[in-house]
């Protein structure tokens, strides 16, 4: 098994440097409209221009989501959902994509009932690259990121803008692969990062890391991608992907035959967005 | 699992009970529980603070109240010496405002301008709103549509005291989604706000600092039981939502080894009837991450959280404070259940014997005595906490009754 040192997230990163460019990450819900539906978007991810992969961990209870992600977990769980499928969507889209970093992003509990151990042999045989789980902050290290790491699974830490100097190597301390910086102090998909402030955000992570930056939490349009790729390493957007997938439902839940492609075509235009930002 | 010398140290630096309790909460709020921790730390040792704290509960909320010996009940029931803590007499009708006047006099003390809160039956909404009135603040009172729709005279009575009463529409529309959205606001609006959470659960220091100041409850009994009877109870009984009214009752006789206690759970339809029949975490369900803490909570096998389900809106809770769990675990507190209909027969018993009308949560407690007291000696010395009172309950009595007011 690769260390996370030399893994795919760092690998990813390295060549998004060497083409002079920021990554684009993209947040889709694990089951969401339905297990199907949700395997095709993510085989189709890959060329559509995301270079990672967040994939939602469905919970019932996502006290860090806004409407619209809350709402993506709720249509994946009544289809559904498990975390054990979860697992095998990230299976299956490793058998045919064996670049794309993927990582996992949810909340502690549907972990630690499947068991931590179980879950981390099984998440690395199903080629989990890492894992973002919103609720466990540096004070609970030992749940999860320790063991993380050990089983060579990246713990990628949320920097906020309350996360102050003194507490910011605590923060960065057990984090690798890159970190995530949540542009507002606020839940996902609602207000917008201003440009400037994420600016100065990252140049301050930057002084205390060589680990990539990406930024995310109410990136929603091209333009917006296209901004924050010019300040940091990786754009991040979810509510936005997730609210297009809900546009292209029936209105009883069931998604419409056009859906794969009208997301996968957004999905593109935010790659255009990142890949001309710094044109 | 030893036996530690004393039941009352916890919790740790880390805040855990055993393996429960934690700070188990977004980055974002890390910074603000930690402010809330050292606040807290300092406000305790601080001879100023518990002194004022200590006149507004005398003055404003009415204590001591009293510890009542139930005559017609004990009589009725033929068997232990049952007494009430009459926390239904505090000013706002239950127990919640202890710990509101505690919080706020804290919240006050932080600098803080808003406050906001979670709220089941609307007791601590009630008791919430009604501290934010005192002390001037703005208030923005989190309550499930469902919960809303069940305590009305509630609602009212919040917006009568100058909060915004939101309805939360995402989940099941209770306790726990009011609780979802509360921390999604106190995310958004990290400066200024102060989260005055409601009962012994959420992240570290929550869970013992509103022990801590609903501990007045049992401080009083253990005082009150002297004077009258010469000596400490034999059984303390008390319902479970979160538990806040419970270990404010139990934690000063933690250490007295021959005081036994009981929290009583909702068993709504029956714990028996399904995962989605009762909200009694302890007795029905296992240990999992909720809300900032480690504790006992109903969920599935993937982890997901169940609504749960109780008559009484403030037991309605898939959660329960963490120290109730480890006390569990210990073996040093019993947990038993309670169903809709043993409370509801306890809470008419309770109007006709004793001329109370209790709250349906605190029935649930006087059903749990109802079947034990009848065996147990007649000098066996019984406290029930009389949590709160009834008036916001006879609706959903009325109805169940199949009574139209
Ligand atoms: C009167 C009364 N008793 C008990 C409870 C349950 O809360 P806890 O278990 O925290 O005491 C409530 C909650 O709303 C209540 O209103």
């Amino acid at each position: 098994m690769s260390t996370v040192e030399q893994g795919r997230i760092a690998r990813r990163f390295a060549a998004l440097r060497a083409e002079g460019r920021a990554g684009l990450v993209t947040f889709i819900t694990a089951g969401d409209p339905d297990h199907d539906t949700c395997a095709a978007l993510l085989k189709g991810l890959p060329a559509a221009g995301a270079d990672l992969i967040e994939l939602g961990m469905p919970f019932s209870d996502p006290m860090a989501d806004g409407p619209a992600i809350q709402a993506s977990d709720l249509r994946a769980l009544k289809a559904g959902a498990r975390v054990s499928r979860t697992l095998e969507l990230v299976r299956a889209f490793r058998a045919a994509e064996a670049d794309t970093p993927v990582i996992l992003m949810g909340y502690y509990n549907p972990i630690y009932a499947y068991g931590v151990e179980r879950f981390l042999a099984d998440a690395g045989a199903a080629g989990v690259d890492g894992l973002i789980v919103v609720d466990l902050p540096p004070e609970e290290d030992a749940e999860l990121c320790l063991p993380a790491l050990k089983a060579g699974i990246s713990f990628v830490r949320l920097a906020t803008p309350t996360t102050d100097d003194a507490r910011l190597p605590a923060v960065l301390r057990n984090t690798s692969g890159f970190v995530y910086y949540v542009a507002i102090a606020g839940i996902t998909g609602t207000a917008s990062a201003d440009a400037v402030a994420v600016a100065g955000a990252v140049e301050r992570l930057k002084r205390h890391t060589d680990l990539p930056v990406a930024v995310g939490f109410g990136i929603k349009t091209p333009d917006q991608a296209a901004g924050i790729a010019r300040v940091a390493d990786a754009a991040v957007v979810g509510s936005a992907i997730v609210s297009r997938i809900a546009a292209n439902l029936d209105a009883d839940g069931t998604a419409r035959p056009g859906l794969v492609d009208d997301v996968l075509g957004f999905v593109r235009e935010l790659s255009a967005g990142v890949r001309g930002a710094r044109g | 699992m030893s036996r530690p010398n004393t039941f009352r140290a916890g919790p740790d630096e880390h805040g855990h009970f055993g393996i429960y309790g934690g700070r188990f909460v977004a980055e974002t709020l890390m910074p603000l529980i930690l402010e809330v921790e050292k606040a807290y730390d300092e406000a305790r040792a601080d001879p100023d603070f518990q002194g004022e704290m200590k006149a507004r509960l005398a003055q404003y909320v009415g204590r001591p109240n009293p510890l009542y010996f139930a005559e017609r009940l004990t009589a009725h029931l033929g068997g232990a010496k049952v007494y009430f803590k009459r926390e239904e007499l505090n000013h706002t009708g239950a127990h919640k405002i202890n710990n509101c006047i505690g919080q706020i006099l804290l919240a006050r003390r932080m600098g803080k301008k808003r406050i906001i809160a979670e709220t089941g039956a609307g007791q601590h909404g009630v008791a919430t709103a009604t501290v934010c009135a005192l002390f001037d603040m703005p208030c923005t009172i989190y309550m499930g549509e469902v919960d809303i729709a069940r305590q009305q005279p509630n609602v009212f009575r919040m917006k009568l005291l100058g909060a915004e009463v939101r309805s939360v529409t995402s989940g099941a529309r209770t306790l726990k989604d009011s609780m979802n959205e509360a921390l999604r606001d106190w995310v958004t609006n990290v400066e200024d706000t102060y989260y005055l959470i409601g009962t012994v659960a959420g992240p570290h220091p929550y869970p013992a600092m509103v022990r801590d100041f609903q501990s007045v409850i049992g401080d009083e009994v253990r005082r009150q039981m002297q004077e009258m009877e010469g000596r400490l109870p034999d059984s303390l009984v008390a319902c479970v939502g979160g538990g806040s009214n419970a270990m404010g009752l139990f934690h000063p006789f933690l250490d007295d080894p021959a005081v036994a206690m009981i929290g009583v759970e909702a068993a709504g339809h029956g714990v028996d009837k399904g995962p989605d029949a009762h909200a009694a975490s302890i007795t029905g369900g296992r240990p999992g991450v909720l809300h900032g803490n480690r504790t006992y909570l109903l969920q599935d096998e993937d982890g997901q959280i169940l609504e749960g389900h109780s008559i009484s809106a403030g037991l309605d809770y898939p959660g329960v404070g963490p120290e109730h769990s480890w006390l569990h675990d210990m073996g040093r507190v019993e947990y038993a259940a309670v169903t809709d209909d043993e409370a509801l027969a306890a809470f008419q018993l309770c109007a006709r014997l004793e001329g109370i009308i209790p709250a349906l949560e605190s029935a649930h407690a006087l059903a749990e005595i109802v079947k034990r007291a009848p065996s147990l000696p007649q000098d066996h010395l019984m406290v029930l906490c009389l949590s709160g009172r009834g008036d916001k309950d006879i609706f959903t009595v009325a109805g169940h009754l199949g009574v139209t007011l």
